[in-house]
């Protein structure tokens, strides 16, 4: 009785620890370090900046957010699977064709995990990627602008959850099938056939090491089992990418039951070396597929996609010494590399031990043909020839790991809401603290590469229950920021986040800043659309179609005034936001529009497609307050009927067509 | 020959004669802006014969008060200036050769006229961009005029405006002084010799 309320003591201790900080995250720079510490230590004064930027999945929301840490403060919602009218994305012409897949325009998607590239396994930000898991896509955004560059769909696919997990030069970045689906021709099957027609496949997919552009490079055909998880290997391990996969049982309904029979699990294995090897030996098969990639065109401030037609699988049934099975306790979700790459490991979601492997012992198990049988043709290691040992009594329900420079792990646990730090070496529980509630992710800055940044360790939490101001029956989840500087972890902020974050990485602010765009420039605009000076603007009438070459400076639109558009017919605003400033964005709307509005940033040029419903004269705005005289920043455009004659015309600053009633038409606009 | 300069003093003059050349690589003066919305400041630098710097985004802020766009063309001084310069090279070159103090006396007068002149006419311009404003100007303050600093700090409105020469001016300085300096020594010198 007394031991345990020994061990409870330091939760108890930090939750009251946790609920008195709360209030005291405010500025408080005089007091000291000590009363004020979790705060002093969270306290970004205004005009300073973070230590660390913060690239944090938006789940459900299907966007990835960015936060600064140590504050916690919200700086950015990228969008990048689904739309954002707020910026146009997906509404805009130029920017519909990034949702392109082979299912049509997709507007929405579960963005789960991040991937910040590497180069010798260090963080270089330069691209951070992204999952999509309902329609199976990677997304690659560019870490100069911030902005979705490119969208690539995953063929023979679905649920794309082990991914964007990526090399330590960035190589690849992977995508394992959480759904095993029927492959190929025969694809009307009886669901009960599962266990005959289902397949799983992983992809990997290339990285171009100067423009980052994404291309399928091969797909290996799988047991029909979920794929979940998976990391690279990493300096020893650098060659071997690992996955973890459930549903051994290959159900295919009442999952939580029927895909949770088997005392093991595995991971998969794969030594993507040999792969190339097959490769360049000619042994893939080029298999027809149909998937779509959409890429950014930063010049043209447009999206392009194109219909990929082909994929090389590589079968390992065939192609021996590729893939191995390594049996991992229940249901394996998080499958994580050591900073060394001699460390695998698995953490089974309902295993009462956390196992670690041994690279080593791998290489040792497979160069001895120490099988335990195989599993669909492919060789199980043995598991005791392996491990390297087992976390005994860790927590309940481990999800994912993360590391520090020091040789320390770093657990989530689901079910116990809580945090376990222990060491890879010894392999001993060194410290527990409680999340509120209900940890899912967890992350480390530089925590899945070979040079952790450490300092931090963030827990990403399912469940905020009780934790802000309520806001009725939907609630915020949440962040929980914990300072891992000493032995003890201590909780020193909680924020919330936008849609459910799954997992996150954070990278040190200078990596990233210094390399922030600030305006597109004019001369570089290749938009076909662009309207590149004020003389230039133009009414055009194009068949059914009436396309208007825009521009906007502060502070007005020209042209401002625009007749002889005809009900039926569609308005193409393509507006080129011509200042050359930081931070001078324009908006785009008009009334009545059923899309969105633009938001155009300097230099770059956007089109709004309006199709009016009504005759009349429709005022257009700047939505974005850009200058002291925003409010003027306005225009009308007049719809007549469909048979009407008003001639078509445009014009800024002088009435077009003229009326000598109209004292403004006496008076010289410009001396 | 004792009324001529010494052999170190033609050699500092035609060295301060040379240097400006350096004005054909580097701007003359610069002129900075600051505003609470611009903390990192907004520059303009004039050269002889150009402007480089955020010329655009100033010309987009200066519209609302009516003041004019600031281009290469509002410039006849861009056309002759080189010249000017290069006369001045010249004369230096002739100076130093000819060893004539009488040249150098001319020499220095000039470059006073010179850069006098030049000071008149920033100033002229100046006071043409602050005060000939576009009547339908967005932004008009009734009785408000905006002379631009024309050396040092004065402040327009929400901009804090800063005039100083830049690395091409100071060379110019530099040069003068230079010159200026050894007309003094020649001066010492032949002022000592002369009751003997």
């Amino acid at each position: 009785m007394k031991h345990s309320f020994f061990k409870l003591l330091p939760a108890v201790t930090l939750l009251v620890i946790g609920l008195t900080a709360l209030p005291g995250c405010k500025p408080n720079g005089t007091q000291s370090a000590v009363s004020g510490d979790a705060a002093a230590k969270t306290y970004i004064a205004p005009g300073k900046y973070d230590e660390f930027y913060d690239f944090v999945s938006g789940g459900f929301s299907g966007q990835m957010s960015v936060y600064g840490l140590p504050s916690g403060r919200l700086f950015r919602v990228i969008p990048v699977f689904s739309v954002d009218p707020e910026k146009g994305y997906g509404y805009s012409e130029e920017t519909k064709a990034m949702l392109n897949t082979s299912n049509g325009f997709v507007p929405w998607d579960d963005l789960h995990h991040i991937a910040l590239s590497e180069t010798d396994g260090i963080q270089d930000g330069r691209w951070v990627f992204g999952n999509a898991n309902n329609t199976p896509r990677i997304a690659r955004i560019d870490l100069k602008t911030f902005k979705t560059a490119e969208i690539i769909e995953i063929p023979n696919s679905a649920g794309n959850h082990s991914s964007p997990f990526i090399t330590e030069n960035s190589e690849y970045v992977v995508a394992g099938t959480r759904f095993s689906v029927p492959l190929g021709d025969k694809q009307d099957v009886p669901i009960n056939t599962y266990k005959d027609n289902f397949k799983g496949t992983v992809s990997f997919i290339g990285v171009d090491k100067t423009s980052g552009n994404m291309s399928l490079a091969f797909q290996i055909l799988l047991p029909g089992v979920n794929f979940d998880l998976a990391r690279a290997g990493k300096g020893k391990s650098h060659g071997w990418f690992f996955f973890s996969c459930y549903n051994s049982e290959k159900a295919n309904t009442l999952l939580e039951v029927n895909a949770s029979q088997k005392d093991k699990d595995f991971i998969l294995c794969v030594n993507w070396k040999k792969a190339e090897e097959y490769i360049k030996a000619g042994k893939g098969q080029k298999k027809t597929v149909s998937y779509v990639h959409n890429t950014w065109d930063e010049k043209k401030h447009m999206a392009t996609s194109t219909l990929e037609k082909e994929v090389l699988v590589l079968d390992p049934k065939e192609l021996k010494d590729m893939v191995y099975f390594m049996p991992c306790p229940k249901s394996p979700h998080g499958c994580d590399t050591d900073p060394s790459g001699e460390y695998i490991v698995g953490s089974g979601k309902l295993a009462a031990v956390i196992p670690v492997f041994s690279f080593t012992k791998i290489q040792a198990a497979i160069a001895a043909k120490n099988y335990d049988g195989d599993y669909d043709g492919i060789p199980v290691l043995k598991y005791d020839a392996v491990l390297h040992g087992e976390v005994q009594k860790p927590g309940l329900g481990p999800l994912h790991t993360e590391f520090d420079a020091n040789g320390n792990a770093y657990t989530s646990f689901f079910v116990s809401s809580e945090i376990v730090k222990w060491s890879v070496k010894d392999l001993k529980v060194l410290d527990r603290v409680p999340t509120y509630y209900s940890i899912g992710h967890l992350s480390v800055p530089g925590g899945p590469t070979r040079k952790p940044w450490g300092k931090y360790v963030i827990a990403y939490n399912k469940i905020t229950k009780d934790r802000y101001l309520p806001t009725g029956p939907e609630l915020a989840q949440s962040a929980q920021l914990y300072d891992i500087s000493g032995d003890k972890m201590k909780l020193i902020l909680d924020f919330p986040t936008i849609g459910e974050p799954h997992y996150a990485e954070a990278i040190p602010a200078e990596l990233i800043m210094k390399n922030s765009q600030k305006i597109y420039k004019l001369e570089d605009n290749q938009n076909p659309y662009a309207t590149l000076g004020d003389n230039k603007a133009r009414v055009e009438r194009k068949g059914n179609e009436v396309h208007v070459y825009m521009t906007a400076i502060r502070s007005h639109f020209t042209p401002d005034n625009i007749e002889g558009v005809k009900l039926g017919e569609t308005v193409y605003f393509h507006v080129t936001n011509m200042e050359q400033d930081w931070d001078v964005p324009h908006g785009f709307a008009i009334k009545g529009a059923n899309n969105a509005e633009l938001l155009v940033m300097p230099g770059e040029t956007q089109t709004l497609a309006w199709k009016p419903e009504k005759v009349g004269v429709f005022p257009m705005y700047c939505t974005d307050f850009c200058s002291a005289l925003h409010q003027e920043m306005s225009g009308y455009i007049r719809i007549s009927p469909a048979g009407s004659n008003v001639p078509l015309s445009f014009s800024t600053g002088t009435n077009l067509p003229s009326t000598s009633a109209d004292p403004a038409a006496e008076k010289p606009a410009v001396k | 020959m004792k009324n001529k300069l010494s052999i170190s003093s033609r050699i500092l003059v035609s060295f301060a004669s040379g240097a400006l050349v350096a004005v054909f690589f580097l701007p003359v003066w610069r002129i900075d802006l600051f505003a609470p919305q611009y903390p990192e400041g907004l520059m303009m630098n004039i050269w002889i014969n150009r402007l480089s710097g955020d010329v655009d985004i100033i010309n987009g802020l200066n519209h609302y008060i009516g003041m004019k766009h600031i281009s290469v063309g509002m410039f006849p001084e861009f056309r002759f200036l080189p010249w000017v310069v290069a006369f001045f090279m010249l004369l230096g070159v002739i100076v130093a050769v000819t060893g004539s103090r009488k040249y150098l006396l001319y020499y220095l007068l000039l470059t006073v006229v010179g850069g006098s002149l030049a000071m008149v006419d920033f100033y002229n311009w100046g006071y043409d961009y602050g005060h000939n404003l576009d009547p339908n100007a967005a932004i008009q303050v009734p009785g408000f005029s905006y002379q631009p600093p024309l050396f040092g700090h004065k402040r327009l409105l929400n901009f804090d405006a800063y005039s100083f020469p830049d690395v091409g001016g100071w060379v110019v300085a530099g040069a003068s002084a230079l010159a200026f300096l050894v007309w003094l020594i020649e001066w010492y010198r032949h002022r000592k010799i002369k009751p003997l």
